[in-house]
């Protein structure tokens, strides 16, 4: 099932998949005609037709430059079909992945989605590739020397039969043994990777707790049970080579022994004999190249049932048709009665939340850890979909409206500052294409980010890392902050984004939003009470649902919970202005 | 290309280190080797025999069956003998390699456990893991295998021209020419595809990078609608990649059809001069069926050694990479008369540090401070200020440049590391758990502690009643992270582990920017439990812990630029007054 998803992707190469196998067994039934030629040379060539050996060794290399013409061709089929498939797959799949809403993302996890794009997608190529070449081939070789078997004898033909069988049980068997085993040792192998990993990670605890010990101790354990493991299938699956080796060997001796009574009767001669030899070890040739494919095989499709469950999951957010009117007030949000439960999880993490932000307003969204702060700000670019309720940006419901007319109304800076590998330019330009030198020096100037531009030789140009990782953390929460202001947004989204930054920075930078020209729509997602205290409105969020809206004024006055994070963070600083009024 | 001209040695040096490896098994090693040679005589001896069994068959009413009996009486032996000789070289092998294997993880496992954290902290985690795990595993694949495989291979060249110059010097001498037309064809395909392989890994390198990028940071991509851009950058490597892809599998997969053909010449060599000189009767039937057998078998291994070649050297730069990181130097030993810290009053003087990180940034600089027993420290600063710098000082997993660190009048570096550490507790804002149950992670400085013990220790840091609310309570398992787990309840869980040894000495990293206002109460509390009567260092952020501080040092860009009581630095209005009068100002 899993495969036939993605065998749409071999669509375009109908003709290679086709080819390749074709011209592979074209040079298979041009090795099958070389026994016959040898019996030929023998029984017909010695001991005195000179002129005819030198013909029949002359068709040899033939046959061989022949082969070669025709594997090459099947070569080149192959590669292109397998590498046009891969290629497909992965833009296929990176298309798809672009679709998935967050709720997918979250569920399926994007180091996995990365896993699946890089290391499963070769997998699968290599799977392609051996399959148009090796898996019509092989069989086709050991029953084509079967076949050429029966055209030569009967009776001797009758052990290929019977060699056939007992070699596919015992390669079979041993495969269906091994293989199992050999995903436990990879099991094992992960385990040994996770401890090592856990090692490093918690160095500096494992090392103040004196474990050093303790944990050589544990890793000697995982590493010698991985040792046994492998060393288990290593006992079982070292009986392959000398099995089929004896099976191939007893029917040899059997074939000779046959084939004398026969040659004594005068059914066959000497030469048809040694055909038949030879055709018994064009079988042992192909068996080996059998297993080694299906193995590769295993993996592929094992790689091809993950990714197309990936591509199995589709998004849960239908894209909206709708676009908001030019005149329409810009920038306004309003909340009416929203409820989000998360795809699996067992309660609710936002309930019935109702509020208006009118244009230019800030909002201050402040809640312990977990309280749904920056859940709710997630609904307004609709990353999810409210399970009750509607969200609405200027009067429309965002469900409603196209995806990307939505979000280009909208700012976001989350949590983690992330830069993109390119240069400082190259990222802000992701808020807008067509920004100008000026509107780019502008929204750095009011991100507070100026100077970090300033103090790196190459201005502008200076180039990115992966990840942002040459940049400090304070750095990169302000370029990402100047990023979200490049869009020009209506409404700008600081999702707990001025963490790393000092109290003096990160007030400055409020002020400097409030100044712009077209303020937009803010919502401020804080920890902090410092950095909401001045918003238009504070939304107190406890345990999901609204425990206060108003000013910070009010608040104080009437809301126990704001009161209580308000005492938490401040209660020294009131005391002394207690004392000193 | 200055890495290239060592490389000959290098590989030379990393082959021997391997070797110590092995040593153990030598005598395993060498029993393997003769069995190769006795399943490769023997092999090679059946074409003979059967040979010998086809001249018996001369045509109708000829053949000699008294003879042809005892022939393939032998062949059976020697048949059942190879596959002993297979069977079990397999098996030595297996357990050589995988011995190795393990014995090299350990002790690379170990080595780690000696680097010092400048090393480990200035490399990738990743990169380490890999090349515990993956490097060590390409390393057993293809060194030892690979070794086998060409022992076999040269053994199996040798003894075919052996055998066949027994048989015919002048077929043999046929043979010994064509060949080496195969390893021609097959190292000309070898050159001319490592560019292209090259080039392949290259973009594959750039797409992975982007791919990383795209999908580690899809939301971000879809909050600026940037999925376009996004894919039409995709599609561009990912045609590059399609291209040079193509090229680089498609001429690689020549390098087998063209040997084949090469063997096919061989083959047609043989069968005609062999023909020939049966015709001439220098030659039975069978020796020319012996032949063409030989002729299939003497060039296999042609082909297959280049490959070996390349997977040797694959190895042997894996093998290279583990060694890297076992050669690091470890860090300096305790001294052998290193004084235990036992009894401690928790009384610190630093005097006259330097330390930096790299030589060019200069870091702490001649700073000076002494801590009377029971005090409490803060260190307070912006991010990235070089907080962790003084943790890292004081628990050495740094030395200091210069200057002393000493704890009792006992200067740190005259302590062992182990008596240093198990006097000073240490909570930091990074929460680490080991995979295990909650017990075994409480019990983590003193695995000896009674059950009693353990939950004294969780009821103090309030870790009690959430453990008792887990499935199994105290034996619940936590995986690798302690994912289940809030970021709170692991702080706690933390917290409880050193409330179990409560040293005389205590570092926290008191950050909860991410723990919710009751939690944080709860930890709160906690820490000041511990830290009544202990000398305590603590990286904080909440102005009670800074007021109450008996000295406050102010690090900005990794100097102390003030130190003091909460008063005096208001006093001196200098950058902690503004940083302090910033929190409460718009």
């Amino acid at each position: 099932m899993a495969l036939k998803k993605l065998l749409v992707y071999l669509r375009g190469y109908r003709k290679e998949c086709v080819l390749a196998p074709l011209f592979k067994m074209l040079e298979a039934t041009f090795e099958l005609i070389v026994p016959l030629i040898v019996a030929a040379i023998i029984d017909k060539g010695i001991p005195d037709n000179r002129g005819y050996i030198v013909r029949m060794c002359l068709c040899l290399v033939a046959l061989g430059g022949i082969g070669l013409v025709a594997a090459v061709a099947a070569q080149y089929f192959s590669a292109r079909a397998a590498i046009g498939f891969a290629t497909g797959v992965r833009h296929g799949l990176m298309k798809h992945i672009q679709t998935l809403s967050y709720t997918e993302l979250d569920q399926v996890g994007t180091s996995t989605l990365i896993t699946r794009m890089t290391s499963d997608v070769n997998q699968m190529q290599t799977g392609v590739n051996m399959t148009l070449r090796l898996l019509l081939r092989s069989p086709f070789v050991v029953f084509g020397a079967m076949v050429m078997a029966f055209t030569i004898d009967t009776r001797c033909a009758l052990i290929f039969v019977g060699v056939i069988a007992v070699l596919l049980v015992i390669v079979f068997g041993i495969m269906a043994l091994t293989i199992p085993m050999y995903r436990k040792v990879q099991g094992q192998l992960d385990q040994v990777t996770a401890a090592t990993r856990e090692n490093l990670t918690g160095v500096r605890v494992v090392r103040a707790f004196c474990e050093e010990d303790e944990q050589n101790r544990r890793f000697v354990g995982l590493n010698q049970l991985l040792t046994k493991m492998q060393l288990a299938v290593g006992r079982i699956s070292a009986v392959m080579n000398p099995a089929t080796y004896v099976v191939i060997n007893a029917a040899v001796i059997l074939l000779i022994h046959t084939g004398a009574m026969q040659v004594e009767a005068g059914v066959l001669t000497q030469g048809q004999v040694v055909a038949l030899y030879n055709y018994m070890s064009q079988i042992l040739v192909e068996l080996v190249k059998m297993a080694n494919l299906i193995i590769t095989l295993t993996k592929a499709v094992a790689s091809a049932g993950r990714v197309s469950r990936v591509m199995d999951v589709t998004t849960s957010q239908e894209d909206g048709t709708a676009c908001i009117p030019e005149n329409a007030p810009h920038g306004s949000v309003r909340f009416d009665h929203v409820s989000l439960r998360y795809k699996g999880a067992g309660d609710e993490s936002l309930t019935d939340i109702t509020f208006t932000a009118e244009p230019g307003e800030t909002i201050g969204v402040i809640g312990g850890t977990g309280s749904g702060k920056s859940t709710l700000v997630n609904l307004i670019p609709r990353f999810y979909d409210a399970t009750a309720g509607q969200v609405l940006v200027d009067g429309m419901d965002v469900t409603q409206l196209r995806k990307s007319e939505l979000r280009r109304r909208i700012a976001v800076v989350p949590q983690k500052a992330m830069l993109f590998k390119g240069t400082i330019r190259s990222n802000l330009l992701w808020g807008r294409a067509d920004a100008t030198e000026d509107e780019l020096r502008q929204a750095l100037s009011t991100a507070q980010a100026l100077d970090v531009v300033e103090s790196k030789p190459k201005g502008l140009d200076e180039l990115v890392e992966q990840g942002g990782r040459n940049f400090s953390g304070g750095q990169r929460q302000r370029l990402t902050i100047a990023r979200a202001l490049v869009s020009r947004p209506e409404i700008l989204i600081l999702d707990d984004s001025a963490s790393a930054l000092d109290y003096a920075t990160d007030a400055r930078l409020r002020r400097a939003i409030r100044a712009m020209e077209n303020p937009p729509t803010t919502f401020i997602v804080s920890q902090r009470a410092a950095s909401i205290r001045f918003a238009d409105r504070i939304i107190v969020l406890d345990d999901g649902a609204v425990a206060g809206i108003g000013t910070h004024e009010q608040l104080l006055e009437s809301c126990p919970t704001y009161q209580e994070i308000y005492a938490s963070q401040f209660e020294t600083k009131d005391k002394e202005a207690v004392q000193h009024g | 290309m200055a890495k290239q001209a060592k490389k000959p040695g290098f590989q030379i040096k990393t082959l021997k280190r391997v070797l110590t490896y092995i040593r153990p098994q030598l005598p395993l090693l060498i029993l393997s080797l003769v069995l190769a040679l006795v399943s490769v005589a023997l092999t090679l001896y059946v074409p003979i025999l059967v040979g010998r069994a086809v001249d018996c068959l001369v045509g109708r009413g000829q053949v000699d069956f008294s003879r042809l009996a005892g022939i393939l009486t032998t062949i059976g032996v020697c048949v059942v003998l190879t596959a002993a000789a297979t069977w079990l070289q397999n098996t030595i092998n297996n357990r050589i390699t995988y011995h190795a294997v393990r014995d090299i993880r350990r002790d690379a496992f170990a080595h780690i456990q000696q680097l010092p954290l400048a090393y480990l902290d200035a490399h990738p985690t990743g990169d380490t893991v890999s090349r515990m795990i993956s490097d060590v595993d390409t390393f057993a694949d293809g060194l030892l295998m690979g070794f086998t495989q060409l022992f076999t291979g040269v053994m199996t060249i040798l003894g075919t021209l052996v055998f066949m110059l027994t048989l015919s010097p002048l077929i043999t001498l046929v043979v010994v020419l064509i060949t080496p037309v195969s390893l021609l064809v097959a190292s000309f395909i070898a050159k001319r595809t490592y560019t292209l392989f090259r080039l392949q890994s290259q973009t594959r390198g750039e797409q992975t990078a982007l791919i990383d990028e795209a999908i580690g940071e899809q939301k971000l991509v879809q909050a600026f609608s940037h999925e376009e851009a996004t894919m039409e950058a995709f599609d561009e490597v990912n045609g590059r990649l399609q291209g040079c892809s193509l090229r680089a599998v498609f001429f690689s997969s020549l390098t087998n059809p063209c040997t084949r053909f090469v063997n096919s010449l061989v083959y047609a060599g043989v069968g005609l001069t062999g023909a020939l000189m049966a015709c001439a009767g220098g030659l039975t039937v069978g020796g020319l069926s012996s032949f063409l057998s030989y002729a299939n078998q003497y060039t296999k291994p042609f082909n297959e050694i280049s490959g070996v070649i390349t997977e040797l050297q694959n190895a042997l730069a894996c093998a290279g990479r583990i060694f890297e990181l076992m050669d690091e130097p470890a860090q300096t030993p305790d001294p052998a008369n290193a004084t235990v810290l036992s009894q401690v009053r928790g009384e610190v003087d630093i005097r006259d540090v330097c330390f930096s990180y790299t030589p060019e940034r200069k870091l702490i600089e001649h700073f000076n401070l002494h801590v009377e027993p029971g005090q409490r420290v803060a260190i307070v600063g912006p991010t990235g200020c070089g907080k962790t710098t003084m943790i890292n000082l004081l628990m050495r997993f740094y030395d200091v440049d210069s200057g002393t660190i000493s704890v009792d009048g006992h200067e740190t570096r005259q302590l062992t590391r182990r008596s240093l550490r198990q006097n000073i507790g240490m909570v930091l804002q990074d929460t680490w758990l080991s995979s295990g149950t909650i017990r075994e992670n409480i019990a983590m400085g003193r695995p000896d502690a009674t059950d009693e013990e353990i939950i004294a220790a969780a009821k103090a840091a309030h870790a009690h009643s959430f453990i008792k609310r887990l499935p199994d309570g105290y034996n619940t398992v936590i995986s690798e992270s302690g994912g289940q787990l809030s970021q709170g309840q692991k702080q706690l869980l933390c917290i409880s582990r050193v409330m179990l040894c409560l040293p005389p000495m205590l570092i926290l990293d008191e950050a909860t920017s991410s723990i919710d206002t009751r939690t944080e109460q709860k930890i709160q509390s906690a820490f000041a439990r511990m830290m009544q009567g202990r000398t305590s260092f603590i990286v904080a952020h909440r102005l009670s812990t800074i007021r109450n501080a008996d000295v406050i040092l102010v690090m900005k860009e990794g100097h102390i630029i003030e130190q003091g009581t909460h008063d005096e630095l208001l006093a001196k209005n200098g950058f902690y007054a503004t940083l302090y009068q910033s929190q409460f100002a718009q």
